[in-house]
């Protein structure tokens, strides 16, 4: 025995860098929503990048541990406590055998990951210990965790009394307003012109259904669509087309009405048009967006968000640098 | 049918072989993506055949993006040059059609639904021209069909009919999604077929059920315990109808894990197809149940 969870939250699930390779077959890659605060998080309590935590979403979990451990708390600001004494998030600490880890309310961003020393410890489903919930597959018995659930922490050496903390510039999160940079493409030929304008214009809200599989937006301007007759097999709204396969990142909107941007969790394909993609540096923000907060896509172009992607790249060497 | 490509953001290749839905277009993206695997190019991590269309997923810190996309137009003139054939196989999947599950699910969202005085069924068979279900049960089940494209989540096959295009069922997807599906239906959205593989959410009509569970997490089913899916794209697939005792006999094989689909191996070649559609499907439903 190691975890025992007394209360569950309200999503709260385990989670790693996921299971690549499944794509074609309509298993998503799974894994961490917001994966460099996923990685800090490990970094923290000195595991591998890689190690098993929990991911918590806008109400944490009350664990009880019944035996010591090295723990730290990324991602969003959602305050730790032991045994009701403040902690600090991005900052390790240590629980003893018998004492409980809770967390006060969320003060900002959406998900938080709890890393342990030693990792989570489920079995290993298809390369990862992510869990996959519409599949009911991997973390603990395939679903978010529920209360009376217990836990094994993996094998470890000697916990250190190692209390390391990550600078503010190396805490990732979204800006007020939310800015989400954007490759136009896919099927971008289907808006008229005016309309892809409007849509990078246009300031957004995210709306409540935003979860794992995707996040909702709402707020701009409905689509408007170039003219065609509709080919064979694409169904007869003008959002649709032949069932294709979706990227991560990449931006539907069903009837023109409200954009979804998919995530982690995708579903992997389907009928309805793309308009473009996320890059791959802001998905990680995406996890940290609550409904309702403002939103604006911002367009770019390749080169751009592969200099993003060597920025968060560069970020995270320096965290490496300091805490590894 | 001029493949069109696009960069899904810093990460994925999306490429469109053809806008309307068509055996062909469906066979050029599995031999491309077939010629993608077998090139096993560094920094590739998912290869996604669709049904007229496909995606790859890579590490743009491997290989960079242009680089990737003259890969895969010059895969795609190899590929093309190629005989259009695939070593594949033929799968019975018994169906229980116009069954209870489905049609009490499809009364409790009838509001959604484009005509809510008659089931799915009824619907799809007048729309299409046929004079009854079982006209129209007749035409589903009695031509065979490709899985053009394994996704939307685990292990759900959409399939596409192995008829001429005149030929082809058509029906429009529910006005507004369910909330919920019975796991195993067998549905039918745009010009394609499916099998929900688990249950869920879901806006294809819905026709039937089979007993013959096709995803297993848990991989403890004889037939999934080496991977937990079932099929895979360009599978070929014979639905055969079956009454409720049968279902009832099925199920219980199936709960008792000694269930194992009729599966036969079939080389199939597209021209020998449109050579004689008819009878190149007689031979593969003599392939799978003899004479």
């Amino acid at each position: 025995m190691a975890i025992n969870i007394t209360s569950a939250g309200l999503a709260t699930s385990i989670q790693d860098l996921g299971r690549p390779g499944y794509y074609h077959l309509g298993i998503p890659i799974s894994g961490a929503m917001d994966r460099y605060a996923f990685r800090v998080a490990n970094m923290l309590v000195g595991n591998k990048e890689s190690e098993a935590v929990l991911e918590t979403v806008f109400l944490g979990p009350e664990l009880e541990f019944t035996e010591d451990a090295l723990v730290a708390v990324t991602g969003a600001e959602l305050p730790p406590k032991v045994d009701g004494e403040s902690r600090e998030t991005w900052t390790s600490f240590k629980i003893k055998a018998g004492q409980t880890l809770s967390f006060d309310y969320l003060r900002a961003g959406a998900r938080a990951y709890i890393a342990v020393f030693g990792g989570i410890d489920v079995p290993v489903v298809l390369g990862s210990r992510s869990t996959y919930t519409l599949g009911a597959l991997g973390g603990f018995q395939g679903r978010n965790l529920l209360a009376g659930d217990v836990l094994e922490i993996g094998q470890h050496s000697n916990i250190a009394n190692r209390t390391v903390s990550v600078p503010s510039n190396l805490r990732r999160m979204p800006g007020t307003p939310a800015t989400l940079r954007a490759i136009p493409g896919l099927y971008w030929h289907r808006l008229t012109e005016e309309s892809g304008r409007q849509f990078f214009q246009d300031s957004w809200k995210v709306a409540t259904e935003a979860d794992r599989i995707g996040y909702r937006f709402q707020g701009g301007s409905s689509i408007q669509f170039v003219e065609r007759q509709q080919p064979f097999g694409a169904g007869s709204d003008p959002s649709n087309i032949v069932d294709s396969c979706y990227p991560y990142g990449s931006i539907q909107v069903p009837s023109g009405v409200e954009p979804i941007v998919l995530h982690r969790d995708a579903v992997s394909g389907g009928g309805y048009f793309m308009l473009g993609t996320v890059i791959s540096a802001d998905m990680d923000l995406i996890g940290q967006l609550q409904p309702n907060m403002e939103t604006q896509f911002k367009e770019i172009d390749l080169d751009t968000a592969l200099n993003a992607r060597k920025e968060r790249k560069a970020m995270l060497n320096k965290a490496r640098e300091l805490l590894v | 049918m001029t493949a069109r490509y696009s960069f899904g953001g810093d990460d994925h290749i999306f490429v469109e072989v053809d806008e309307q839905m068509s055996l062909d277009a469906f066979f050029k993206s599995l031999s491309i993506t077939n010629a993608v695997r077998d090139s096993q190019i560094d920094g590739v991590t998912e290869i996604c055949p669709a049904n007229a269309s496909y995606q790859i997923k890579y590490d743009p810190d491997l290989i960079s993006p242009d680089d990737l996309l003259h890969e895969l137009q010059e895969l795609e003139s190899t590929a093309m040059a190629a005989e259009p054939q695939l070593k594949t196989r033929v799968i019975d999947v018994p169906v229980f059609y116009d069954d209870p599950w489905t049609n009490e699910t499809l009364m409790r969202f009838r509001e959604r639904h484009q005509d809510p005085s008659g089931t799915d069924l009824d619907y799809a068979a007048r729309i299409n021209g046929f004079n009854s279900k079982e006209q129209f049960i007749q035409a589903h089940s009695g031509n065979p069909w490709f899985v053009t494209m394994v996704g939307f989540v685990a292990g759900l096959p959409f399939m596409y009919q192995m008829v001429d295009r005149e030929h082809q069922i058509e029906v429009p997807k529910y006005l507004r999604p369910r909330t919920d599906t019975p796991k195993l239906t067998v549905g039918y959205g745009g010009c394609f077929s499916c099998i929900y593989s688990v249950r869920g959410a879901g806006g294809y009509q819905m026709f039937g059920i089979t007993p013959m569970p096709i995803y297993d997490p848990d991989q403890k089913i004889s037939y999934l315990e080496e991977f937990m899916v079932f099929f895979n794209p360009g599978d070929i697939v014979k639905f055969r109808p079956i009454d409720r005792a049968t279902y009832d006999e099925l199920v219980d094989s199936v709960e008792s894990n000694s269930y194992q689909p009729k599966i036969e191996n079939f080389d199939f070649s597209l021209n020998a197809f449109y050579g004689n559609i008819d009878q190149y499907n007689l031979n593969i439903r003599e392939t799978l149940y003899g004479n």
